[in-house]
């Protein structure tokens, strides 16, 4: 590689990449992250896409972003970007806001005609004026130099135009220093089936890098940090393919055959998709004809052995309670994902929010307790579905995982793990001596409350469950009054032990603090980012991310009250500081709190737990 | 199958039935004891699913697998059920308002599939457990408690919507007709797929002899039809009336009289794959046309269950992954030492 002139060094950068949906900003933005990851830079990503499937070609409604932070210390996909590419000046009327001060935009000078600017609403014909942006703006001719690269190729106009997308690629692959060979290996995965687009691609990232390049006098250049990392096997994954492939992890540590029942919905229908495919390790899914109909479908599968998942997002969690209810009554394990996005009612689909908790945790009819666990990025989705899986089946209940659209489909570096580094999980079965005919099917094990589970076929356990109440000892229907009490109680009590299956809460950055950040699921990246902030200038401040959300870790309590401030930041108007709050009433709780569909920006962050250390 | 190795009694246990004395309930569970007696699957092979309603207590009175779950939603648990434990014969019960009205959508959905349960709907055109409202299959102008002055909507009939919705078994049976109740959910066990047994069911309580001016003896023989897979579609109380062609539609003659011979008498063909004579043969209502009752089509299709199976037999054989950490390794990685 030849030596670049004006070089900055950087532990993380962050790069936009946004177009057209058409563009192929996503695949463009994932082969430059997959790239970054390779050369161990830690990454997250953030694809910021339209509801709508195509909205009308350059309108401002039909901006596709896919956001990436690539460096080390990187928790994020990063507040605001250091590079923006905008394929049209619809992108960039949209995207120019997430640009910090001193970045760099680079923009297709094709792409700004008349007709391109009116598409996108501008009045004037100079959109960087119009626009009052003062950073640098490297216009670079990326339609005619891609058509250039393909002029012989035979292709027509309309293919060699979707080929835009790689010549940006290929320029901020010069520009970060990235190896070119390592994006071919990834192009030709994506188009193993299509030599001839390959062939193509392989052209076009050679010219934009190449004419990265030529002009780079007139552009600074970038070395990015890369971090000591866990030796292994990695992998790129987004959450909802984790979600995924942490259920068939889960299947192989029990010995339970994967069951999801599911329906179609923004932004959980990856985790179906991805679980459709794996019918190459035996998983069974099976798209139903209703949101109802998926989580009675895995009720039933569960009832007959299976380790049953249903996947999902917020208004189909609604549609899914009373089925839940049934499965907290029958004391069945069942898996409920609900890949949170913005509500109510049908809301932002696209975008994420935490505002399901009071659902997940309270949305069914009676004292209908269940556990409640949520992983905290990307590649958590995998440890917490795991887990979500191992509670369920150990302690005979239903558990809701809520990831969110956010870390759904945020992606991130993964390390494959090995096959002995998840625990066996130990399903409740009926003890072979069971099986004589003689068992009642609540009679449950003393210590953890969990009833046994007799897998239909098992000679000599043949019993019968339902959604009516049983009788505590018999099983048999009971409209007893003190023994409804009794067994309400038992439903609880056993949901409050899973406590002392799971682990002790953590804190993080600076533990001699007396404030105390918290947060759940999917913020961690941000508030940990603005955690290690703050305490970096001076503020210092204890973190506290909850993964398990009911039953809470057993020291809760001891740890809020090791602080004199507690702040809950969430996604939400305050569902998990009311939570908390009502469990530990003496513990006195400050709340951070957005609900615009968008994630956290660790700045905004910093600024609020600032002005709240600043007011007591 | 041996058919002897099980008597009625393997499948009771020993719950007091709970069902008002008279009910049609009654009839229906002492055929199915004894209709799982004759198929010969055993208990611990057998999952009783149910919705809710009175019909859907009967899982608490087998001596099977069980499971009373909530309203409308046993079809949509009992494929999930098959296809997790695609080994169990499993059977559904479910009323007329919970597999019709609450559980419409998964009672087309579960015969579109052609999932291998045996439905048992027992059609007693009321709400019995909420106490006489009228229900999907209640006839216009029915009065209830929730229709004082009659409703004001067509009834659903239930043949009509599983042909609907592309079904491949349907029997009909009334509780009183115990020999030919256990001859259609025998024939509905054997069948590969969706099997729907409607059973005319008479509550005591809330719509007594709803279904009188068909099945009461009197004239039950003459506005009824008993058909069998290739036999004559003969009836009536001397077995000379019969049904024929005109034109596109069906007629009932006497045999011997205005011209009409046996030969002009169909055959009844269970079997074939069309559902036109089926559905005409379905939709007879008893009056114009005796109701028919026994198995009206039973026709083999691809069974949803079996090719999830067959599918996912192929695939593992094709790809070869023994383990989750193969799959992702065959994929996009790269290696950190």
């Amino acid at each position: 590689m030849e030596e670049k002139t004006n070089v900055k060094s950087l532990d993380k950068v962050v790069v936009r990449f946004s177009g057209d949906s058409g563009d192929g900003m996503q695949l463009a933005g994932n082969i430059f992250t997959n790239v970054s990851a390779g050369m161990g830079n830690q990454v997250s990503t953030f694809p910021d896409y339209p509801a709508e499937i195509r909205a009308p070609q350059g309108s401002l409604s039909g901006v596709s972003g896919f956001q990436v932070s690539v460096g080390t210390g990187v928790y994020t996909p990063g507040d605001k970007c250091d590079v923006l590419i905008a394929m049209n000046p619809a992108a960039l009327k949209q995207n120019v806001k997430f640009l910090r001060p001193g970045g760099v935009i680079i923009t297709d000078i094709d792409s700004f005609k008349e007709s391109d600017l009116k598409k996108a609403l501008f009045e004037t014909l100079d959109p960087i004026k119009e626009l009052g942006i003062t950073a640098q703006v490297v216009e670079v001719p990326v339609t005619s130099l891609t058509k250039a690269a393909l002029a012989d190729s035979g292709l027509d106009n309309k293919s060699m135009l979707k080929c835009r997308n790689i010549f940006a690629l290929g320029l901020v692959c010069w520009l970060f220093d990235r190896p070119i060979e390592s994006a071919l290996h990834h192009l030709k995965n994506k188009f193993a089936k299509k030599p001839a687009i390959y062939e193509a691609n392989a052209r076009v990232i050679a010219a934009g890098y190449d004419y990265g390049s030529n002009i780079h006098a007139s552009v600074s250049t970038y070395r990015i940090e890369t971090d000591e990392i866990v030796p292994g096997d990695y992998t790129d994954i987004n959450g909802n393919t984790a979600t995924a492939w942490g259920l068939i992890m889960a299947s192989e540590k029990s010995g339970r055959p994967l069951f999801l029942g599911s329906y179609p919905i923004t932004p959980a229908t990856d985790i179906l998709h991805e679980l459709a495919k794996r019918k190459d390790l035996g998983v069974r899914a099976c798209q139903m004809e209703d949101e109802i109909a998926g989580v009675c479908s895995a009720i039933g599968a569960s009832f007959a052995g299976d380790l049953a998942v249903t996947s999902t997002s917020g208004p189909g969690l609604a549609l899914k309670g009373e089925g839940i209810g049934l499965a907290v009554m029958a004391e069945l394990p069942l898996v409920v994902i609900d890949v949170q996005r913005g509500g109510p009612s049908t809301g932002l689909p696209t975008k994420t929010e935490q505002t399901d908790l009071m659902q997940a945790l309270y949305g069914r009819n009676g004292e209908s307790p269940l556990a409640v666990v949520a992983p905290c990025s990307p590649t958590d989705c995998f440890a917490m579905a795991f887990e979500a899986c191992r509670i369920a089946i150990e302690h005979m209940t239903p558990v809701i995982l809520l990831s969110d659209a956010f870390i759904g489909n945020g992606s991130s570096a993964w390390r494959i793990p090995e096959a002995d580094e998840y625990p066996e999980i130990k399903p409740n079965y009926l003890p072979a001596e069971r099986c004589d005919g003689s068992w009642k099917p609540y009679e449950r094990d003393p210590e953890t409350q969990v009833r046994y589970w007799a897998i239909p076929g098992t000679p000599g356990a043949t019993h019968r469950i339902g959604g009516l109440e049983k009788d505590a000892v018999t099983g048999a229907i009971s409209t007893d009054p003190v023994n409804h009490e009794k067994m309400v109680k038992i439903r609880r009590e056993k949901i409050a032990r899973i406590a002392n299956d799971i682990p002790l809460l953590e804190t993080l950055c600076d533990d001699t603090a007396d404030t105390l950040l918290v947060g759940w699921g999917g913020t961690y990246g941000h508030l940990y980012t603005a955690a290690r902030e703050l305490t970096a200038a001076g503020r210092p401040v204890a973190f506290a991310q909850f993964r398990y959300i009911n039953p809470l870790p057993a020291n809760t309590g001891e740890v809020l009250r090791r602080y004199r401030r507690v702040i809950v930041a969430e996604l939400n108007c305050g569902q998990f500081a009311d939570y908390l709050q009502a469990k530990f009433p003496d513990v006195k709780i400050e709340r951070v709190n957005k609900i615009q569909g968008q994630p956290f920006l660790v700045s905004e962050v910093v600024e609020a737990v600032t002005k709240i250390m600043e007011e007591n | 199958m041996e058919e002897t190795l099980y008597t009625p009694a393997n499948f009771k246990n020993d719950q007091s039935v709970r069902w008002c004395a008279g009910c049609g309930d009654h009839a229906i569970l002492n055929t199915l004891h004894k209709a799982m007696a004759t198929v010969g699957v055993p208990p611990h092979k057998t999952a009783v699913i149910s919705g809710i309603g009175c019909s859907s207590r009967l899982p608490y009175y087998m001596n099977t697998y069980g499971f009373h779950t909530i309203h409308g939603r046993a079809a949509a648990i009992a494929t999930g059920f098959k296809v997790a434990n695609p080994d169990m014969t499993v059977w559904q019960i479910s009323g007329d308002g919970d597999g019709l009205a609450i559980g419409g959508n998964h009672f087309i959905h579960a015969v579109r599939r052609n999932v291998d349960i045996n439905m048992l709907l027992f059609n007693n055109k009321i709400y019995g457990l909420t106490k006489g409202q009228y229900s999907p299959t209640s006839e216009r102008g029915f009065v209830s408690k929730s229709s004082p002055y009659g409703t004001t909507e067509d009834p659903f009939i239930p043949a009509e919507l599983v042909f609907g919705a592309r079904g491949n078994f349907f029997a009909r049976s009334i509780d009183v007709e115990l020999a030919i109740s256990q001859e259609v959910m025998v024939a509905a066990a054997r069948h590969r797929g969706t099997s729907v047994v409607e059973i005319l069911q008479n509550c005591m309580i809330f719509n007594n002899g709803i279904h009188n001016d068909i099945v009461d003896r009197a004239y039950r023989a003459e506005r009824t039809i008993h058909l069998r897979h290739g036999e004559k579609m003969l009836f009536g109380k001397d077995g000379n009336r019969g049904l024929v062609q005109d034109g596109f539609l069906l007629k009932a003659v006497t045999v011997g009289e205005d011209g009409y011979t046996m030969d002009d008498v169909l055959v009844h063909d269970a079997h074939t794959p069309s559902n036109f004579l089926h559905q005409q043969l379905a939709m007879m209502d008893g009056h114009e046309l005796p109701l028919a009752i026994g198995v009206i089509r039973d026709v083999a299709s691809p069974v949803y269950n079996d090719e999830i199976d067959a599918q996912v037999a192929a695939v593992k054989s094709k790809k070869g992954f023994d383990s989750l950490r193969d799959m992702i390794m065959a994929g996009d990685h790269w290696h950190v030492d």
